[in-house]
């Protein structure tokens, strides 16, 4: 056993060599780099070809769109690379003009133009390019048509550069909120030269995003990508606002486990978490009281019900369900995380509450369900609850096991699947009940209720209601956001009255975040514009 | 000798064709696609038009021939579904450090789970061998996910220079080498103090010792050889499975492997990355396994190299 | 001195292997300690888990999460406000069960398909070990999420008489079917030593059949590290179990078993330790118990050790 005093000599010796190092987090801090956990590996920074929240917050630092966040408040819009905008009418918001800035330009230093925008929206609406998320640019008159292949013509898809530092958008219908809409990275521009020097526009695998490549026009470019371990961008000289960037780079972790995420940031290694593991999050408050954030989300977790299949036709029984879901004692006890009892489905939010009134009542259930025929649960059929194979999950799958359990005497199986084969199971509607959440893509009620709509992709529940689309529909042509919400109020209470869905919680976002970062303010979609972000060591 | 090595390497290629056909169609039996694989659905257009991006919208037996041509002539593993870069690419940037781990892991696994057996097995029923045994079976029951956060906590945790998890510094080799290396060893000192006794208990081990020779001379000479015999047959996919990368310790220590590969391109269905990082986890058991079957033949001359 | 040569079912017989081995196994203190360990076990989980003092294992009480050990929960509760021992003896039902039936089936495989190979060799050696090759590169994930689709859904049906058990038993068959390889590459490389060893020699020039030799004379000799091994596999098995349940391939929810108890528990290293340690107790301790039961199996196996 020789090895032993061996390795005791390593590891003081180990214990000496680094007594006098920083920590990973101050060293970042003089330098100016912010650390940041990123919870995956991209599916690349091409942001006509990606759709997901992590991919979001790399390419927020690439890229500058129209418009931008502001750091503090949510739903304001600074200039971007638009100077000023708006709608020729303001009555009736359907034709609007962007004014862009003629100082901006790519990093390698070529003029930012129009010509770039109206580039970007034609690639990603080109059907061959695949574009998951080109739906999000639908609002433009002729978009959909061009996207469906049902002409080849841009020209009919109306966006259009008066000049080389004007751009015309024309929408099928009036949306007040358009400038939320362009923060989206699908209205980022992409640089036209890079790509097309670099292979056909609409090649899904055009390198033209590899790091020897890419140039970009927001307040960083890309320094270095290293598949799975991380990828750092840098400030970008050229770009028209960085004497007020304060942050000399970021570096993006693709941390997936996040019990290993948060022991990075308790041992300074990272300067901002993705996450907090639930187990973790009352630990983090104990001991890093001052570093643990708790933020409203916009995001909804429920349970979508089979409205076609065995027990779950009959409307009492989904109520029935629904409110004897105890949502302060799952908050309090299985995910721990602060979030807000789910009285709806859209999350409330500046200018809308939801009209939503759900509320635990075991008695109220017993009686419904007494009503439909399974009094004290008796003959009750044996239920199936879809469900993923995370650990979370499963934790409030037997939570809620137990529940119905307990107040209306029903069983469930819980039936806990991998992503792919429980995402499968929900679209081939081979389930009758199934967790799930959504995560808002834009400030306004529609991105909780438009995915309800007939054989909707999202929809997976077999519900359908046509007062409901119609409701939708008015919502559309109404231009007033108090008479819009209004309706959108009543079509969100019509849909909670069928209950489709039996909401759980409204998402909160836990995170550490150290006490060098200055500047990272609570917003409820979570983009915090970089560019604003300081690092200072106290 | 060299006659039979081609032989196995020819034998090698048709291994490797059974793989892709039976992960060719494993792919096709599992439920899902490549492009349901998002929270937020694709519409049917988009779905289509991916689709052609890939050639998955040819017919099943097009797509069977097409990438084997590909590889053959171009030498191209197709291209990620997943993450929209080829495969080669994939495969070059994550094997170094799937490659360092495994290497380090095993001489962890060797140099510790080797002598074990060996000296439990030469001081049989004594407190040597119940005490490394006893060692042997900690390596054994406690699995991976905890003894990575345990090291997390007590070491890196407590010393500076070993961080939590991460990849680039030569000293974030440690724990993630013992973390993926202390299994394997514990098999090893089990495995070699099994067929250390049955060598030891032979005639001509007895023999030997009959004639005065010390046991430690004994071992070393003659019971090594025979006795280290399952161990180097266990060695070979052992090796080849350290050094293709685990999940587990990749995803604890943030090491960028290739282990989470297999896993993530299982889940999403990327038939691409599948093929790609099975074929090439293929092609090192087809290498270790013949360099087992070598090394064992070179150990004892009873085992002949068979002409087939 | 007698002259007469023995007959030939004398020579084969030998004295009677089961009778000598218990008889040595008997003298084993450990093993025998082992043995009375695992029994005890065995009761525990399956006898005195039925008795009506223990609580349900899925009855909740989330106010009372996190409970320390008391007159109400001897080892306290878990992080639903279960009762962690009635867990426990669930939980070791399955494991229990896992255990033994994945092992069992994955030594007939492992054991018998390398020993014909390694008997056979020339070209039915080189093709099986090939196989062999192959099965090794096919991710698990994907074998068991195709298995789950195709097999286990169907079978489910089919053993609904067996209650909670009936979506288990089928997954530890297949888990058995799907852990045998390595199992036979070591006994392979045994029998190939063994095969030209005198003893076969003289039972070959007697006229045996050759699987009369192969399953009576070779094998026997080949169990030492077979056994080991799989002793060492009954652990890699129960964990292997916690796994799948993740993939949703595993047991059913809320139904536990040691492994995933120990999965869970790691979630709590911070926090509350004894949610790991607990179960993790329950858990080695069998373990150390099969380990040193195997070793004792393996002593007294030993067929020429016999012959001192």
């Amino acid at each position: 056993m020789r090895f032993v005093p061996a390795l005791i000599l390593t590891i003081t010796a180990l214990f000496l060599v680094s007594c006098s190092q920083d920590s990973p987090v101050s060293r970042a801090t003089k330098q100016k780099v912010l650390l940041m956990g990123n919870t995956a590996e991209p599916r690349g920074l091409d942001p006509h070809i990606v759709s997901g929240v992590l991919e979001n917050n790399i390419i927020r630092g690439l890229f500058e769109g129209l418009v931008t966040e502001h750091p503090s408040k949510d739903g304001i819009a600074l200039p971007g690379v638009a100077e000023s905008w708006g709608p020729t009418d303001p009555k009736n918001p359907i034709e609007w003009i962007f004014n862009l800035r003629k100082e901006a330009k790519w990093s390698d230093g070529v003029p930012l133009t129009a010509d770039d925008f109206l580039f970007s929206f034609k690639r990603i609406l080109t059907p061959e390019l695949g574009s998951e998320y080109s739906f999000m640019l639908y609002y433009i008159i002729g978009a959909e048509d061009f996207h469906k292949g049902k002409t080849k013509d841009f020209s009919t898809v109306k966006v259009s550069a008066p000049d080389s530092h004007t751009l015309k958008v024309n929408l099928r219908s009036p949306i007040p909120f358009l400038p939320e809409i362009t923060k989206h990275y699908t209205w980022f521009p992409v640089p036209k030269h890079i790509i097309e020097k670099h292979g056909k526009p609409e090649d899904r695998f055009n390198p033209w995003t590899k790091p020897q490549n890419i140039q970009s026009n927001g307040a960083f470019t890309l320094k270095s990508w290293k598949l799975n371990d991380h990828i750092e961008i840098q400030r970008n000289p050229l770009y028209w606002d960085t004497k007020n960037v304060a942050l000399n780079g970021i570096r993006f972790l693709p941390i997936s486990n996040s019990f290993t995420e948060d022991r990075m940031f308790y041992n300074e290694q990272l300067h901002i978490t993705y996450t907090i593991a639930p187990d973790l999050i009352e630990y983090s408050r104990k001991n890093f009281k001052d570093m643990t954030r708790n933020e409203f989300y916009f995001g909804t977790y429920f349970i979508r019900c089979n409205v076609k299949k065995g027990p779950l036709q009959d409307v009492r029984i989904r109520e029935a369900l629904s409110i004897t879901i105890n949502q302060q004692d799952i908050i309090d006890f299985v995910t721990m995380g602060n979030q807000s009892p789910a009285a709806g489905i859209v999350p409330p939010f500046a200018g809308y509450n939801s009209p939503g009134n759900i509320k635990f009542d075991p008695e109220r259930a017993k009686k419904l369900l007494g009503d439909a025929g399974y009094s004290e649960g008796n003959g009750f059929p044996k239920i199936k609850f879809l469900t993923t194979d995370r650990e979370s999950s499963k934790r409030l799958a037997e939570a809620l096991q137990a529940m119905w359990k307990k107040y209306l005497g029903i069983e469930i199986s819980i039936q806990q699947m991998e992503w792919t084969s429980y995402l499968n199971t929900m679209m081939s509607k081979d389930y009758d009940l199934a967790a799930g959440g959504w995560i808002g893509d834009y400030m306004d009620p529609l991105t909780f209720l438009d995915m309800w709509i007939k054989d909707g992709g999202n929809n997976r529940t077999n519900w359908s209601n046509e007062r409901f689309e119609e409701l939708l529909g008015e919502a559309e042509k109404t231009a007033g956001q108090k008479e819009r919400y209004e309706i959108l109020g009543r079509a969100e209470k019509l849909f909670l009255d069928e209950r489709p869905i039996l909401p759980i919680y409204w998402y909160t976002r836990n995170y550490l975040i150290h006490n060098h970062v200055k500047g990272w303010d609570p917003l409820i979609l979570d983009n915090h514009p970089y560019k604003f972000l300081d690092l200072v060591a106290d | 000798m060299l006659k039979y090595i081609l032989q196995r390497l020819l034998q090698g290629l048709l291994v490797m064709a059974a793989l892709y056909t039976i992960v060719f169609f494993l792919v096709g039996w599992m439920p899902g696609d490549p492009f349901s694989s998002n929270e937020k659905n694709i519409s049917p257009e988009v779905r289509e038009n991916m689709k052609k991006a890939w050639g998955l919208d040819k017919p099943l037996w097009q797509q069977y021939l097409i990438y084997p041509k590909n590889l053959i002539t171009e030498g191209s593993l197709g291209v990620s579904t997943e993450k929209n870069r080829p495969v080669w690419d994939i495969i070059l940037q994550s094997f170094p450090a799937s490659l360092i781990l495994g290497v380090s892991a095993l001489f962890i696994a060797v140099g510790i789970g080797v002598p074990i057996g060996i000296l439990s097995a030469t001081k049989k029923n004594t407190a040597i061998d119940y005490g490394g045994m006893a060692i042997a079976m900690i390596g054994i029951c406690i699995p991976s996910f905890i003894i990575g956060p345990v090291l997390q906590l007590t070491l890196a945790a407590k010393i500076p220079a070993l961080k939590i998890a991460g990849w680039g510094h030569p000293l974030d080799i440690i724990l993630p080498s013992i973390t993926l290396g202390l299994g394997t060893a514990a098999y090893l000192a089990r495995l070699t103090r099994g067929s250390m006794l049955e060598i030891l208990n032979q005639d001509y081990i007895r023999t030997a010792k009959a004639k005065g020779l010390k046991t430690f001379s004994v071992v070393i000479k003659h019971a090594l050889r025979g006795g280290l015999l399952p161990s180097v047959a266990f060695i070979g996919p052992a090796f080849a499975a350290l050094i293709s990368g685990s999940f587990i310790v990749e995803t604890i220590f943030q090491v960028p492997g290739m282990g989470q590969h297999f896993v993530n391109a299982a889940i999403k269905r990327d038939p691409f990355v599948l093929r790609g990082v099975v074929l090439f986890y293929g092609l090192l058991i087809v290498f270790m396994n013949l360099a087992a079957d070598l090394i064992a033949a070179a150990l004892n001359p009873r085992i002949r190299l068979e002409k087939t | 001195m007698r002259i007469s040569l023995p007959t030939e079912s004398e020579l084969e017989k030998g004295s009677s292997l089961g009778r000598d081995a218990w008889a040595r196994l008997r003298k084993n203190k450990l093993a025998m300690l082992s043995m009375c360990f695992i029994g005890l076990m065995l009761i525990i989980c399956f006898i005195v888990a039925q008795l009506p003092f223990i609580d349900d294992p899925n009855e909740q009480n989330l106010e009372n999460r996190f409970a320390p050990p008391s007159g109400d929960h001897i080892m306290g509760t878990d992080q639903l406000g279960r009762d962690l021992f009635s867990r426990i003896l669930f939980g070791g039902q399955i494991s229990m069960l896992v255990g033994f039936i994945a092992t069992g089936v994955a030594l007939l495989i492992g054991i018998t398909y390398g020993a014909i190979s390694g008997y056979a060799g020339g070209r039915t050696d080189a093709i099986m070990m090939r196989v062999v090759d192959t099965l090794y590169a096919i991710p698990f994930l994907v074998l068991v999420i195709v298995l789950k689709v195709v097999i286990a859904g169907p079978m489910e049906e089919q053993l609904k008489w067996m209650g909670r058990f009936a979506n288990i038993v089928p997954l530890f068959f297949a888990i058995g079917a799907l852990g045998w390889l390595t199992l036979a590459r070591i006994t392979r490389t045994q029998v190939m030593a063994i095969k030209e060893q005198e003893f076969v020699e003289a039972a070959t020039s007697l006229g045996l059949s050759k699987m009369r030799i192969l399953f009576r004379h070779i094998v026997p000799n080949t169990l030492g590290p077979a056994i080991v091994y799989a002793t060492l596999t009954i652990p890699s098995f129960i964990l292997f179990e916690a796994s799948l349940s993740y993939l949703g391939v595993g047991i059913e929810a809320p139904n536990s078993s040691w492994g995933i108890l120990i999965k869970e528990g790691a979630d709590f290293l911070e926090t509350q330790l004894y949610l790991l340690i607990i179960p993790g107790l329950f858990f080695s301790l069998t373990l150390f118990a099969f380990n040193f039961l195997g070793d004792g199996l393996r002593d007294a196996l030993d067929v020429r050790a016999s012959k001192d």
